[in-house]
């Protein structure tokens, strides 16, 4: 791993302003134009965009439990592939983070492995059944400063049970990052559930299963006074609510992943798991709603649910198959692809939904800064007018479950660094 | 044309290849001829996930009236029921040289994932998947009204079918619908509400939840059969009920046009969705049925397996 | 192209081919016919009126599809399947004359003989042809010829008919070398 003094000359920062930056040990020390530095080594920025380095507010690292999907060291490498300086660790593994146990081991993993953060995510109830609150505080309290709580692929279900965690979690402002999806709506359910459902004879994941959890989260939210994350909005009628509670002064915030910001349930025709994700893809109708909250702000961030699976549990039938893609190493072109080539969002809004929002909402201080002297040298460095193609089998991941394969995507990323360190050189990880 | 793995795959011309070779076949088998030798050398495996003994045994008959080898490989005993992956077996299969697989799962789109693998380069052909499809007996079941109700013509131009029951978990619903409309027939699918799919209103096809509106009207009643599973989940409040609004009764058959014929896909479970004097009624094709599916599968495995393998075939 | 066989000489050929089925067989009391579809199956029935007018009877004619019986299915692109039409009387212990517009290298007719062995066992088959055009990769050959029109194995003889084509004519194309 190369950390030394570097100079990043001729790129454009999200404002669309060209800047030499300079970097030296763990910050940025200068930001100006026309910089020279005969001790720097420079790297030729001219054509890119320089965005503050992303945070995925949602990562399934598969560590402990199922090393031979992902471990911290993969996920951190993909990670920094895909232009991410931080990750947060969902608390789905095996055993579940929840308790200070699992997710200080998780968090010094990821310190091992020194690509990026890993934030750790805990669990909000033990063995994220839905039945008792996870030592919260404990994990709060740990070496990892745990501040969002999740049961994700699992639905808090229980009004109480949510209400008790959103309440709990004020003592040190936290956050529940809810995956909002009614039990009982979406019992076997295998994918969205309308026209295409019908004819594949696939059972059916309802919009209103989502929209009905987000409208009661919202509510209590409110009524306690506390934070609530929308995981992985895909409906349209999520939106509005998410709209209207924002509206209301709620403190709410949400997410979209990069896939539901493309991909659509027709996909499943062809019957291949690599399309069967946990929400499911939903319509061109859902898509347009996502995108255009999104670039308004009601959706605050992109975040990947990143989710690894090995091979055969995607290479068998659709009803067999696990739930969950790839992300983190096409999030950002997908973005670009979705919202700036669409001309949805200028730069400075993926900076700030990839990296500033996320890092706010987690509250990792040290991510998500502005490029500036005296920052920490967070920095992804992306060539807009190039493009690259998906290859499954040259993923730094363990598994190979992207539903990109073949896909021609602008945007390539040519540089990570992570607190100064050259993570990604030229397009390789260090 | 190398898989039959959905009504979709086809066209209306294919079909009625299909159904024109199917009737020819049935001339032959109906006079002396018992065997042809059409497919010798040629092996059919029939994969059976999910226990069907009179689809399999139609389709094994079917197979050995063209002269195949046929190998029975079923979910009991099997290593399928082992949880030996659907790749696993696919590998197996190849490495026997299977020139077609007749699959029968209760995975909707194992089918597809078979024919879409590389695990293996025979047919696929699709003998029910779980919710999705039973293309073969649909077209059986559009074999059997042509021949009662044909009007002189290849299609089913003008026919009125009503299908009855669980649309929701019924493959044969669906190949059916797709089929029949093809064929120019129109469908009206009568059922209580919550065994509709939601997104039935993009099928081209009228819905009714009230059978006695539709019974009068239509020259052909498929019943489909109510699984007993159906029973404790909320579907219906219970046997009686589903019975008295969607069951097909004697008054209900006494409203029905002369002509009009029964059709169910089997097993009935009788004094359910069909009662028994009505199933063993005049009007009642049923066993007819069954006879049929053996000249359409074979119809089925000549279209797929007999002519040369083109260099750019896939689905049709 | 060039014609090898005009209307008039397809309805004299056939008119004695018709002769020669009686004669041989000693009048038509035991014959059933059986064209191939789909142009045997048009020649079969021109056969038999011919037949009904010399005689002043009714021959059984019927007709057989040999598809599925075919050695070459695997080699060619599908082919529909035909109707195969058996007259009532069936063919046990009849003098059956199987009919058909080209001969050529007798893998129909070896298919039309392996049908028939399923449907029963004839007194004897024979076998009439309107055109003979040699190359034959069978140990098989005509009983009644038309016409025996030497070709070229790169050439095609049609055989058109006014039931299907809308004229009567027999075309050889292709250079005969």
């Amino acid at each position: 791993m190369t950390s030394s003094k570097f100079l990043l000359k001729g790129g454009a920062l999200p404002d669309g302003t060209l800047h030499d930056i300079v970097i030296e040990g763990e910050l940025i020390t200068t930001v100006h134009a026309g910089i020279s530095d005969p001790q720097a080594t420079v790297i030729d920025a001219t054509g890119c965009v320089i965005l503050p380095g992303l945070v995925d507010l949602h990562t399934h690292l598969r560590q402990p439990g199922r090393e031979d999907a992902e471990t911290v060291e993969s996920a951190s490498r993909a990670g920094a592939k895909g232009g991410f300086t931080a990750l947060s660790a969902m608390a789905n593994t095996s055993p579940v983070a929840d308790n200070a146990g699992v997710v200080e081991q998780v968090y010094r993993l990821g310190q091992e492995a020194g690509l990026l953060d890993v934030f750790p995510i805990g669990a909000v109830t033990q063995g994220l059944k839905g039945e008792a609150l996870s030592e919260i505080g404990a994990m709060a309290d740990s070496v990892a400063r745990v501040r969002v709580f999740s049961d994700d692929g699992m639905c808090v279900f229980d009004p109480l049970v949510m209400r008790r965690a959103l309440e709990y979690i004020k003592k040190f402002n936290g956050v529940i990052a809810q995956h909002a999806q009614e039990p009982r709506l979406t019992v076997g359910a295998q994918m969205n559930e309308g026209e295409i459902s019908a004819r594949l004879g696939l059972r059916g994941w309802p919009a209103i299963a989502e929209e009905a959890i987000i409208a009661r989260d919202v509510l209590l939210t409110d009524h306690v006074q506390s934070r609530l994350h929308v995981c992985h909005v895909t409906t349209a009628g999520g939106v509005e609510i998410i709209r209207w509670a924002k509206a209301r002064g709620i403190n709410v915030t949400a997410e979209v992943t990069p896939h539901h910001l493309l991909l659509t349930d027709d996909l499943s025709c062809s019957y291949d798991p690599v399309f069967k994700v946990n929400p499911p893809l939903r319509t061109e109708k859902d898509i347009h709603a996502l995108r255009e909250a999104l670039a308004d702000g009601t959706i605050d961030i992109v975040a990947t649910d990143h989710a690894p699976h090995t091979m055969e549990s995607k290479e068998c039938e659709w009803q067999e198959a696990s739930f969950g893609m790839l992300g983190l190493e096409t999030a950002l072109s997908i973005v670009q692809k979705t919202m700036v080539d669409t001309g949805l969002m200028k730069w400075q809004d993926v900076a700030d939904r990839m990296s500033k929002a996320p890092a706010t909402i987690g509250g990792y201080d040290q991510q998500g800064q502005g490029i500036a002297p005296g920052n920490f040298a967070n920095l992804t460095v992306v060539n807009p007018s190039q493009t690259w193609t998906v290859d499954r089998d040259l993923v730094q991941s363990r598994s190979r479950n992207t539903p990109f394969h073949g896909y021609q995507l602008p945007g390539v990323l040519t540089h990570t660094f992570y607190k100064g360190k050259a993570t990604l050189l030229n397009g390789v990880v260090a | 044309m190398r898989h039959l793995l959905s009504i979709s795959d086809l066209s209306a011309h294919d079909a009625i290849v299909i159904l024109d070779t199917a009737a020819e076949l049935e001339r032959v088998s109906d006079g002396q001829v018992k065997k042809l030798p059409t497919l010798r050398g040629r092996t059919i495996v029939n994969l059976f996930a999910e226990d069907s003994t009179r689809t399999r045994i139609s389709f094994e008959a079917a197979a050995k009236r063209l002269s195949a080898d046929v190998i029975n490989f079923s979910a009991k005993g099997s290593s399928i029921s082992k949880g030996e992956s659907l790749k696993d077996t696919a590998m197996t299969l190849q490495a026997m040289g299977a020139d077609a697989v007749v699959i029968r799962h209760s995975a909707s789109g194992a089918p597809q994932r078979l024919a879409d693998s590389q695990w293996m380069t025979g047919s696929v052909i699709n003998a029910g998947d779980g919710t999705h499809e039973h293309p073969s007996q649909a077209l059986l079941d559009a074999f059997t009204i042509r021949k009662h109700l044909g009007k002189g013509g290849s299609n089913l131009a003008g026919i009125k079918v009503a299908i009855v029951g669980d649309v929701l978990h019924s493959r044969v619903a669906r190949s059916n619908v797709l089929l029949l409309t093809l064929l120019g027939a129109h469908v009206t699918l009568v059922a209580p509400p919550t065994l509709l799919p939601v997104g039935v209103e993009s099928w081209p096809v009228n819905i009714s939840y009230n059978f006695d509106d539709v019974v009068a009207g239509v020259d052909v009643v498929m019943m489909l059969r109510v699984q007993q599973e159906r029973m404790s989940d909320l579907f219906f409040p219970n046997a009686r009920e589903y019975s008295r609004y969607f069951g097909l009764n004697l008054q209900r058959l006494a409203k029905m046009q002369p002509h009009a014929i029964i059709m169910h896909p089997g097993p009935m479970n009788r004094g359910l969705e069909i009662a028994a004097e009505v199933a063993d009624s005049a009007r009642s094709v049923i066993v007819e049925q069954v006879a049929n599916g053996v000249s359409v599968r074979m119809a089925i495995l000549y279209v797929l397996l007999a002519g040369a393998p083109l260099e750019s075939e896939s689905k049709l | 192209m060039s014609v090898a066989l005009s209307a008039s000489d397809i309805s004299r050929a056939l008119i004695r081919i018709s002769h020669e089925i009686l004669e041989k067989n000693q009048g038509a009391s035991n014959l059933t016919l059986l064209g191939i579809p789909t142009r045997g199956a048009h020649l079969a029935s021109r056969i038999a009126q011919s037949i009904a007018s010399i005689e002043g009877c009714e021959v059984p004619v019927g007709m057989l599809d040999i598809t599925m019986h075919r050695d070459d299915l695997r080699i060619r692109p599908l082919r529909a399947i035909m109707s195969t039409s058996i007259p009532r009387e069936g063919i046990e212990g009849r003098d059956v004359i199987l009919i058909d517009d080209v001969l050529f290298s007798g893998r129909t007719i070896r298919a039309a003989l392996d049908a028939l062995g399923e449907i029963g066992r004839p007194r004897s088959v024979q076998l009439a042809v309107l055109v003979d055009r040699g190359h034959r990769e069978l140990p098989i050959r005509a009983d009644f010829v038309g016409k025996n029109l030497p070709t070229s194995p790169s050439q095609s003889v049609r055989v058109r008919l006014t039931e299907i084509d809308g004229a009567d004519e027999v075309l050889i194309e292709g250079e005969s070398h």
